[in-house]
């Protein structure tokens, strides 16, 4: 199977052809340089993200703080992802690094604030 | 009226940096100035990841990286005033500023560095026509909406401008529920970075028409559509026949940014037109002595790592200033954009007390690739040629760099060469033309 994909790189943003067969990549065309391979095998084999996103937070100077995840988790389960954590809530004081949720959807990566928040009245 | 020795203006990236590098330097007597209600700037909103790969070699989101910075600030001591505005600088150094505890502030400092950012241009200055109804909004202002205050701006929505806000916004809203139908690009290529056009765009299916603009707004109360139009390469105008109706209740700008350079213009700054910014030397010091600025007040940046390093220049020289008191030597250069650039920051470089090297920022017109960059010294009596590099790919929407050694300088200038009129250029050459084409 081929997929054609923009290779992230550098500004060039070489177009790439990889073949992918069994899992494998076995082919990669219009690269220009090594990054170019390197990238078809992570984007083709098992594409992941890091996810940012908000979560709700009380008695804190803002209505949300941001959260992320604390490693890459497979780019299908993004939408997931941000659709589970806006049912979250959580309460002030939070401290940046805090974990907000455990191995969200069984992925390994917890989702960790970004930011510290205080009490505030 | 308090004293101080160093006053910055602005906590977020720029004055954060500088800070807490003028500090380092020696000088205590610190005071931080900020409208918001807490430091950080704009990074606080910027809740995704990219930020400090060059600076920490790490992958941080805007707010982990403002942190490091804020507790480094903090560590210090350093005193700083929230919820206050700068009014006014005056050349001997003394700000106005107000806040709802103190009034009307005066702060008198020995030295100033200038870190207000820059803010996004919007509806008026690209001038679309149209009614003027709500839901028309620039794209950062979206981003704090959606990231801080917990306010989605619309459900359908249409983007113009692929910058970089842009495409974080259209990943960002879609994420959140909106349904983000397209961005449009009046250029034939995106000033984002092609990471984002991948992962903003690519991953969500949204389409992005380059050489499209949007030609009319529609809807009284609440925008109900637009009309968009391709446009014309050569003119950028809008092709007659192209025009085409898109129904939205919420359009977002993404048209670029400017330096806010209010208290510059009043204190008497010189500003150079191409940035909009201050006219620099290669400190950071600006054309009113003992006034200094970085980041996004002086030219937009596409990476926050760049404001920093730029920002503890600033303050490095700040303190120095302050310290020893010391005036700029006289031998002065001009840089000058050449072929296919468009601007280079500083300005000005005082080739004898510059450090061993010099990074030049500048950045190109157009896309260019396989073409080499030429930095060329011109005297009254000669144009040599310091320093040639090969670039695979050149684009306006990444700031480039090119470094000058101090020696090269002052052996191209020679002695006895009149100081008025030493311009430093870079240009854009193909691989096969000559200088003086």
């Amino acid at each position: 199977m081929n997929k054609e994909i923009i290779c992230i790189g550098c500004p060039m943003g070489c177009p790439l052809t990889v073949t992918v067969e069994a899992g494998k990549v076995t082919n990669v065309t219009g690269d220009t340089c090594r990054k170019g391979k390197e990238y078809a095998e992570a984007e083709c084999i098992n594409p992941t993200r890091t996810v940012t996103t908000t979560v709700s937070i009380k008695n804190a100077m803002y209505a949300l703080i941001s959260v992320r995840t604390s490693k890459p988790i497979p780019k299908d389960k993004i939408g997931e992802c941000v659709r589970h954590l806006r049912r979250i809530e959580v309460e002030a004081p939070v401290t940046a690094g805090e974990v907000i949720v455990k191995d969200i959807l069984q992925t390994g990566a917890d989702i960790i604030a970004t930011k510290s928040l205080d009490l505030y009245q | 009226m308090e004293a101080y020795d160093l006053a910055v203006i602005g906590a977020g990236p720029a004055g954060l940096a500088a800070a807490a590098a003028a500090y380092e330097a020696g000088v205590k007597k610190i005071i931080l100035i900020e409208r918001d209600r807490e430091m950080g700037g704009i990074l606080e909103q910027c809740i995704h990841t990219g930020f400090g790969m060059f600076y920490f070699r790490e992958d941080l989101t805007g707010p982990e990286y403002a942190a490091r910075f804020i507790k480094k600030v903090k560590a210090y001591g350093i005193t700083f005033k929230l919820n206050t505005m700068v009014l006014q600088i005056t050349q001997d150094k003394t700000l106005v500023a107000v806040n709802k505890e103190d009034g009307l502030l005066m702060i008198k400092a020995k030295a100033v560095v200038l870190a207000m950012g820059c803010r996004e241009r919007t509806r008026g200055a690209i001038l679309i026509p149209g009614t003027r109804p709500a839901g028309v909004i620039t794209a950062g202002t979206a981003q704090r909406f959606v990231n801080m205050e917990g306010y989605i701006p619309g459900k359908e929505v249409v983007i113009l401008g692929s910058g970089d806000i842009g495409l974080i916004m259209a990943r960002r809203l879609t994420l959140e529920g909106a349904k983000v139908k397209m961005v449009l690009e009046l250029l034939p290529y995106s000033s984002g970075l092609t990471r984002n056009i991948v992962q903003c765009l690519q991953d969500f299916e949204i389409p992005l028409l380059f050489n499209h603009t949007v030609v009319g707004i529609h809807g009284q109360d609440r925008i109900t559509g637009v009309t968009i139009a391709e446009v014309d390469i050569e003119t950028k105008k809008p092709k007659a026949g192209t025009e085409r109706k898109v129904t939205c209740d919420t359009l977002l700008l993404s048209v670029g940014l400017i330096p806010e350079n209010e208290l510059s213009k009043q204190v008497g700054l010189e500003l150079d037109p191409a940035t909009n910014g201050p006219v620099v030397d290669e400190g950071m010091a600006t054309s009113v002595e003992g006034i200094f600025a970085g980041g996004n007040v002086v030219h937009v940046h596409d990476l926050v790592d760049n404001v920093t390093r730029e920002s503890e220049i600033a303050g490095r020289s700040a303190a120095r200033y302050i310290l020893e008191q010391k005036k700029a030597a006289t031998l002065k250069l001009k840089t000058k954009a050449g072929q296919g650039v468009s601007y280079v920051v500083p300005q000005i470089i005082h080739a004898q007390q510059m450090a061993d090297e010099l990074a030049l920022s500048f950045r190109v017109k157009e896309v260019y690739k396989d073409k080499r960059l030429e930095v060329s010294l011109a005297t009254d009596t000669k144009t040599k040629v310091i320093r040639v590099r090969k670039r695979r790919i050149l684009v306006p929407g990444e700031m480039q760099e090119i470094k000058v050694k101090k020696e090269e300088l002052l052996a191209a200038i020679g002695t006895g060469e009149s100081a008025s009129d030493l311009v430093l250029t870079i240009s854009v050459r193909k691989e096969d033309e000559d200088e003086n084409e």
